[in-house]
Order: structure tokens, then C-alpha cells, then sequence
């Protein structure tokens, strides 16, 4: 607790906002299943999970930009029922998104007044503008100077705008969707002293979030979410980071199945002191070298934003990086993300909207995406149309994709349909290597098991597959070998047929590596 | 896990699959029936409403331009009038397929038309070969002008619209500076300056003679322009180029998501370029249809605008060869029509009017459609792989 706290007062009995059995449903997917939701005046309250646990789809209900499928929302007592963000500012309820929404060349003042501006006659009355927001500042101890323009300001002061921004619309709950996530320490503790203030003042704060220890820190209560459903509201006093870990991430362990292991001598894939950098310069993989054998499954663990995804696009050639990448033997370091897919890499992307599929192009037409040049499709410089259909075609029968043809649009699928057909494509490139992000996030049960023996059965007949998953069942079930990421580097290296989740939660967390 | 949906348990057997059906596919071409329809019926209702403000009779108006414009005379016109229109759309509807946006089609094809009426003023060659060799000049010099703006994104990461504004504005001055100086020849008691006139061996014929075959006399002092054969090819060449090729998949894939494209392995910046070069060799022929087909050299009034019109062209046509000729004779037949409307004291800018408010009306036509197009698929498909949802 490096931040001293007044102690807190709550007014009354009354939550100020209560989400009573929150369930929205996705095609495919449920995103909120029954959860409830208390915060009450003067509170600082973390809802913490993995991701897609249903963080962001209650908040987004909560500030009206989606409506529950089943559920009431009260606020002070009385039920609302929000249409649009609007009415959820009318009930004083804002939002600051973890992506900043300023206007760069505008000051602060016009910023904070952009689209509430108080006018004399027709002229914005920059006095009045002034002198609240001025005051706003002082109360809750958010300090910047309105003349200055935003495009001058740090990361830190850009966040006491958005946050004052909402202020100056009435709002008495804030909703901070991962706040920390774009901060240096001592801007968090900056973040954390005017949470203080709010506090103060009987402002609620929503803190959303992953990272435990600063939950620890700044909240008077935790609702933990785990796939869509409220596990447990817990004082953060009476609870441990790795207590944390273990609601976030679920007790139940995959009974470890008596497998032969597969894996062999012959080594695939070969990283060599791989670094890479943001574009702004960090360094987000830092000097990385593994191993991944043929027929072997290396799970990489960690908290999302530790290095994995730019690790694996790295591995992609879509980004540049520098260190050495060997597949099969051939030097990959330089080849582009072409030729490294021709020789044999199949990826499974995190994202499967921005780098799966086009939703707006027919399903076969997906089935060529990233095998253009392969033989299979290729006539001279056209693709065969003919081939790409039909071999689109096994695939819907063989991964069970549910869909009435070949030539419907991706995005008609659902989220696991739409994923079983990147499954089934990126195995048939008859790949060498499988790099997997999250291959399973966001997908229906049914889909879910069905993706693992498949993948299972790839690693059979020795296919080398490098898995990247937020899911620690996931992790521990497929892997032959784990290793944990933090902060760019690869910490420690676990035994699958020997660790729990929660072991493995709290190594992630940096808690016990 | 158990927290999951336990009720759809086990998932009903998978029907086998099939090409997507008739009856969707018939769906699908009335989707892409209906926005410019929607499109054309907005703008006839507002250019309606600014005939009646003036003044006139909507009804009159419109039937006059309907009995003017299907003659003989004017069909003709607007065929040859579609043409460069057509070249236009095409050249900017390449873009339009991969998200790029080639604002500046009007300075490639000025440009290229000067330098083409200059080289092939310059040279002397035998028949068909001059021909080439103009056309050739004109489709290389309109590649390099976009070019410009390829690099520039490529390597500054400037907006291709941006770049290509500003050079249509370059491509302004140096014409207008090298019609004045170098490539001027002198015409007696004339205030046009040009280029020298081109050989007969440059000029391209006219397709009266297939008329004639057809029994169809043209009217006296109309023709019907050769380079229609080219624009045809164009737009052939154009549908077996994007829809066809390994090089069009890549290039659809990147309009329809930059992201995906290039995690499939497209290579970003090879792709503007080389379709930033493409366009601007579609965008040299848009002055070839006047330069060898009618005024045979380029001067002063050398017809301009074409490029922007082309904007609006490719538009309506959705970068669809089909779609693009369409709006192109679309246009060209509400110009020509129109312009007849002065001899009733209308004013002919009600095509001018007509011309925005299609332009207007199609951009919103066509997401409305497309929303609807969605809805209708996702229906389809829970319809096929769930029943008891479907409602």
C-alpha cells in the first residue's frame, strides 16, 4: 500500500449501480452468464479476470453500448434500462476506454467541453468551461492546465482528461477499463492517489483489470468473472495475489490424461536470442531462445501483454525482429511472411477477425487466404477455383463446420465454426510447424474439445506446435513442455504433468518465479 | 468449462455440404441489384425536387430527356462518351478493390495524353505500330505519374489521397507549361495551342463500317469510336486480372482486410505499388479515346474532368467490370440527354445535380444493402445449422 487512503465512508445501504443476473449471448458464444454486481457509493471496485471472461461485454452493458440478453441494471435503487451510452451518462455513469479518445490538437479545456460546451448565446463561455473544470481538478485532485493542448501531454495527464472529462458530465460512477494498462509505475501511483480523491469526494470507481497486485492495492472490493460468470466477491484484504489467481483461472484441473509422448528428437523450430521491439522502441521480446522438437507442444504461459503476441508474429515475419528463426534447418531469420508460411509454418492467429479471415469473403475463399502460392491452388497465375472449393469442402466435413455451404460469407459463423475452419485450413497447408495464439478463445464447448483432438492428433503424426493461451487448462493439458513469459523474457520452464493452475497462475503473475 | 452452455449438447449432425444454394445466390444479385436502383430513384426524386423550384416540370423534363437521349444520334454519343468514362471508373475502381484511393486519375491522364500526343507527333512509324507505340507512351507515362504517389506512400507513408490530389495539380502546371513552350506548334488564327497533329498511321478507326454491316446508317457528323474494342478489353482483362488471378486474391484480400492480407503473407508495400502503377496505366488510356480517336492531338481543349467523374463511376459500379460500364454509360447517357434540355430553357446542370445526388445516394444505398445483405446471411445460416432459432 504505497498509497495512504482515508477510510472510506459509505453513505448508504443502497448500491448505487446493481447488475442483477447479467447473461448476453454471441452466436456461439456466452459472453455474461448470470452475473451480478454491486458497487456502492465511495467504492473503489475491481472486476478482475482473464481475458474473455466478460470483462469488457458487462461494461459495455453497464454503459449502454449493448443490452443484456436477461438481466435487470438499478441505479440508486431504481431500474434503468440503458439504450445507448447517453442515457448511461444521463445516469451518471461514465466510461474512460483503455484507448484514449482526445482530440490531439485541441487544449484541455476544449476537449473537456467537446460536445457538453456551456454557451452565452451562440459562444462557448470558456469562463464558465474554466472555472469548473478548475474546480473539478482541485476537488479530486486530477491537476492539469486546461490552456495546455492534449497533444503536449504525457500518457498520464491524457488519462486525468478523459477522467475529467466524464466528471464534467455529472458522472458519480467511473467506469476504467484496464487504466494501468498504458502507465509507467509512478504514473499509476499518480492514477491511484486521484482514485484517492474521487473516493473521497463519494465517487464509485469501476476498476477493471488483470493485474492482481495493483487490484490488491487500490480496491475496497473484487468481483472476480470467469468464463462470463461471477465466481465471488471478495475483500481484497482478506485475500491473497495468488488467491486471486486461483478464482481468476478455476480450481478444476483436466484429469492428466495417460498419453504416450510423442515427441522426438528431431528439432523444428530453433530461436536464437529473438528480440523484439515496439515500434516506439521498447523492448517487448527480450533475447529469447527455445526449442520446439517434432512432434512436441511447447505452451507458452503468462499474463496477456507480456511479449507473447509480438513473439509470435515475430515468428510470422510480421514483425521485424532481429536474432535467428530456424524451421526444419533453412534460416528463416530474413525470409518474409510468405516464404515462411511456403516453408511449412501454419498459423492460428489470436485475432481470428483482423488476421484469420475476410468475414465478407465466402468460406473457400478463406480456404485459399495464406495459401495462394501453394501448388494446390495454383494454375499458372490464377487460382484454381475448382480446388479451392472442394478441398474447402472436406474441411467443413472433417473439422464439422456448421454451415449450410462453401459459398457463405465468414462472418455469417459462428465465432468456433468460423475458428474450426482456420483450424482445418492452416492444418491442411500440411505445415511443419503450427503456431497456435489462443486457438481456442472465445469457442463453444463442443468446438472446444473438437479443436484439441485435433490438434492432438496434428502432434501425432509430428507436426511441432508452439501454443500461446490466456486458458492455463488449455496450457497444461496440450503441452508437452511450458514455459512462462514475463516481461519479454521466458522466466522458468514447467513441467505440464506436474503443475496446477494455480501454480502456474501465480508463476505468470511473477508471484513465485 | 462447466459453466458453459451445457444445454446444446450435442450438436445435430452436420448436412453435407453443398455449393451454397440457387435460391441464395438469386438473393445475392438482387442485393447487388438493388443499391444503385435505390441509388438512381433518389437521385431522379431530388433532381425532381430542383426542377420543380425552378421552375419546371419534372414530368415534361424527364420525358423530353428519355425521347432526346434514345435516339440514334445521342445513343451514339454516349457510347463514345461511356468510354473514357469506363477507363476512368476502372482505373480508379482497381484501387477502390484494395483500399486505395486514386484521387488523382484526372492529372494521369492529362498528363499522359500531352506526352503521348507529343511522342507519337515526334515519330514516325509504320500503321498499327505508331498506334501502339502512342497508347503504349500514354499508359507508361499515366504508371510513373501514379507512381509517384506509390513511392511516396510507401516509402513516407504519405496518403495516396492526399499525394494524388496534390498531383493532379502538378500535373496541371507542367502540362500547361510544356503545351506553351516546347510542345506547342503554332495554328494559324487560332487562340487553341496544341500539339502537332498525329499521323494517320496513329489514328485509330471508327467502327461505322460494323455499324453499316449491322444496317445501321450513322447520322451525319457521328461515329462511333474504335476504342470502344479497347475499353472492352480493359474491363475483360480488368475481371480476369481481380476476380480470377492469384495476384487479384491478394489484391481483394487487402481491401477487404489489411490485417488478414498480410498475415497470409501479402507483401503490403509491393501490393500499392504495383497497383498504384496498374491504375495508373488504366488511368493513361482515359485520354486515348479523343487523342486517337477524334481531335488527334492535345491542346487547350482537350476535355478535362473525366478523372473526377471517374470517381463516381467506379462508385456506382461497386469495382465491378459489369457495374463500372454500366455506371459509365449511366452517366454518359444523363449528360448527353441533358443537354439537350436548353432548347426548352432547362438548365443543364440538372445533370450536374442528378450526377451528386447518385454519387450521394449509392454510398448510402449500398450500406444499407449490405446490412441487409448480412442480416439475410446470418439468417440463412442459423436457419441451416440450427433450426429451433431460427424464428
Amino acid at each position: 500500500m504505497s498509497v495512504p487512503f482515508p477510510a472510506s465512508a459509505p453513505s448508504a445501504e443502497i448500491p448505487v449501480v446493481r447488475l442483477e443476473g447479467i447473461t448476453k449471448r454471441f452466436p456461439g458464444v456466452v459472453a455474461n452468464r448470470d452475473v451480478t454486481l454491486s458497487v456502492r457509493a465511495g467504492e473503489v471496485h475491481a472486476v478482475v479476470g482473464e481475458n474473455g471472461s466478460g470483462k469488457s461485454t458487462l461494461m459495455k452493458i453497464l454503459y449502454g453500448m449493448q443490452r443484456p440478453d436477461e438481466g435487470t441494471i438499478s441505479v440508486r435503487g431504481e431500474q434503468v434500462r440503458f439504450s445507448n451510452p447517453g442515457d448511461a451518462i444521463a445516469a451518471g455513469i461514465g466510461m474512460v476506454h483503455q484507448h484514449f479518445m482526445l482530440a490531439d490538437n485541441l487544449t484541455v479545456l476544449e476537449n473537456v467541453v467537446l460536445g457538453a460546451e456551456p454557451k452565452r448565446g451562440l459562444r462557448l463561455d470558456t469562463a464558465a468551461a474554466r472555472t469548473r473544470i478548475v474546480d473539478l481538478g482541485e476537488r479530486y485532485g486530477l491537476d492539469v492546465d486546461p490552456d495546455s493542448l492534449v497533444e503536449e501531454l504525457g500518457v498520464g495527464d491524457r488519462q486525468r482528461v478523459e477522467i475529467l472529462k466524464v466528471l464534467y458530465r455529472g458522472a458519480r460512477v467511473l467506469i476504467l477499463d484496464e487504466p494501468t494498462a498504458v502507465l509507467v509505475p509512478h504514473e499509476v501511483d499518480e492514477l491511484f492517489a486521484s482514485l484517492a480523491g474521487l473516493r473521497a469526494e463519494g465517487v464509485s470507481v469501476i476498476f477493471i483489470s488483470h493485474k492482481l497486485d495493483e487490484v490488491l492495492r487500490v480496491a475496497d472490493a473484487v468481483t472476480v468473472l470467469r468464463q462470463g460468470a461471477t465466481v465471488r466477491t471478495v475483500d481484497p484484504r482478506e485475500v491473497t495475489a495468488r488467491e486471486l489467481a486461483e478464482l481468476m483461472v478455476g480450481s478444476e484441473l483436466p484429469t492428466p490424461e495417460t498419453r504416450e509422448s510423442t515427441v522426438t528428437s528431431v528439432v523444428e523450430l530453433a530461436v536464437e536470442h529473438l528480440v523484439v521491439r515496439s515500434t516506439d522502441g521498447r523492448v517487448v521480446v527480450d533475447d529469447v531462445s527455445f526449442e520446439v522438437h517434432r512432434g512436441e507442444v511447447l505452451g507458452v504461459a503468462g499474463v496477456a501483454g507480456n511479449g507473447q503476441a509480438e513473439l509470435v508474429e515475430a515468428l510470422l515475419g510480421l514483425r521485424p525482429s532481429t536474432g535467428t528463426v530456424r524451421l526444419g534447418g533453412a534460416d528463416l531469420s530474413d525470409a518474409t511472411t510468405r516464404q515462411r508460411r511456403e516453408a511449412g509454418i501454419g498459423y492460428i492467429p489470436e485475432d481470428r477477425h483482423r488476421q484469420g479471415l475476410l468475414l465478407s469473403a465466402s468460406l473457400w475463399e478463406n480456404r485459399v487466404l495464406g495459401h495462394q502460392g501453394r501448388a494446390a491452388f495454383r494454375r499458372g497465375p490464377w487460382i484454381d477455383r475448382k480446388a479451392a472449393r472442394k478441398d474447402t469442402e472436406r474441411i467443413v466435413q472433417e473439422y464439422g463446420v456448421r454451415t449450410p455451404g462453401i459459398g457463405v460469407p465468414a462472418f455469417a459463423l459462428s465465432g468456433g465454426n468460423q475458428q474450426k475452419l482456420i483450424v482445418g485450413r492452416e492444418m491442411s497447408g500440411d505445415p511443419s510447424l503450427l503456431v497456435a495464439s489462443h486457438p481456442t478463445r472465445g469457442v463453444d464447448v463442443g468446438a472446444q474439445a473438437a479443436l484439441w483432438d485435433h490438434l492432438r492428433h496434428a502432434r501425432r503424426s509430428g507436426l511441432a506446435v508452439l501454443l500461446v493461451s490466456a486458458d492455463l487448462e488449455e496450457l497444461i493439458g496440450l503441452s508437452d513442455r511450458l514455459v512462462v513469459m514475463l516481461r519479454g523474457r521466458l522466466v522458468a520452464e514447467v513441467d505440464p504433468s506436474d503443475t496446477t493452475p494455480e501454480s502456474l497462475g501465480s508463476a505468470m503473475t511473477g508471484a513465485s518465479a | 468449462m462447466s459453466l458453459l452452455s451445457p444445454e446444446r449438447a450435442e450438436p445435430a449432425p452436420v448436412p453435407p455440404p453443398s455449393r451454397a444454394t440457387p435460391r441464395f445466390d438469386l438473393r445475392r444479385l438482387g442485393l447487388a441489384l438493388a443499391a444503385p436502383l435505390l441509388a438512381v430513384v433518389v437521385a431522379l426524386a431530388v433532381a425532381a425536387i430542383a426542377l420543380l423550384v425552378s421552375g419546371s416540370n419534372p414530368a415534361t423534363v424527364y420525358a423530353r430527356m428519355l425521347s432526346e437521349g434514345t435516339t440514334l444520334r445521342s445513343l451514339l454519343i454516349t457510347v463514345n462518351n461511356a468510354v473514357p468514362l469506363y477507363l476512368s471508373g476502372l482505373a480508379v475502381a482497381l484501387g477502390f478493390r484494395m483500399g486505395l484511393f486514386n484521387i488523382g486519375v484526372e492529372g494521369q491522364y492529362q498528363l499522359a495524353a500531352l506526352l503521348a500526343a507529343a511522342a507519337g507527333a515526334a515519330v514516325v512509324l509504320p500503321g498499327p505500330l505508331h498506334l501502339v507505340f502512342v497508347v503504349l507512351v500514354a499508359m507508361v507515362v499515366g504508371a510513373l505519374w501514379a507512381g509517384v504517389a506509390a513511392v511516396l506512400k510507401t516509402a513516407r507513408g504519405v496518403s495516396e489521397v492526399i499525394s494524388t490530389i496534390m498531383l493532379n495539380v502538378i500535373a496541371g502546371g507542367i502540362a500547361a507549361y510544356l503545351l506553351s513552350t516546347y510542345l506547342q506548334e503554332r495554328v494559324v488564327g487560332s487562340n487553341n495551342s496544341r500539339t502537332p497533329r498525329l499521323e494517320e498511321s496513329a489514328r485509330f478507326p471508327n467502327l461505322d463500317p460494323v455499324l453499316r454491316s449491322f444496317g445501321v446508317e450513322p447520322p451525319q457528323g457521328t461515329r462511333l469510336g474504335g476504342f470502344l474494342l479497347v475499353a472492352i478489353v480493359v474491363g475483360f482483362l480488368y475481371w480476369l486480372l481481380v476476380s480470377r488471378s492469384r495476384f487479384g486474391f491478394d489484391l481483394r484480400a487487402t481491401g477487404l482486410s489489411p490485417s488478414a492480407s498480410v498475415a497470409s503473407g501479402v507483401d503490403a508495400k509491393r501490393m500499392t505499388i504495383v497497383t498504384m502503377l496498374m491504375s495508373g496505366a488504366i488511368a493513361g488510356l482515359v485520354g486515348m479515346p479523343q487523342l486517337v480517336g477524334s481531335s488527334y492531338a492535345y491542346g487547350l481543349d482537350f476535355t478535362s474532368g473525366l478523372g473526377f467523374t471517374g470517381i463516381g463511376v467506379a462508385l456506382l459500379g461497386r469495382g465491378s467490370p459489369v457495374g463500372v460500364a454500366i455506371g459509365a454509360l449511366l452517366f454518359a447517357f444523363l449528360e448527353r440527354s441533358s443537354a439537350t434540355l436548353q432548347r426548352i430553357d432547362v438548365p443543364t446542370e440538372i445533370y450536374v445535380i442528378m450526377q451528386g445526388s447518385i454519387v450521394l445516394s449509392v454510398v448510402v444505398a449500398y450500406e444499407a444493402v449490405r446490412r441487409l445483405g448480412v442480416a439475410q446471411a446470418e439468417r440463412s445460416v442459423r436457419r441451416a445449422v440450427d433450426p429451433e432459432v431460427a424464428g
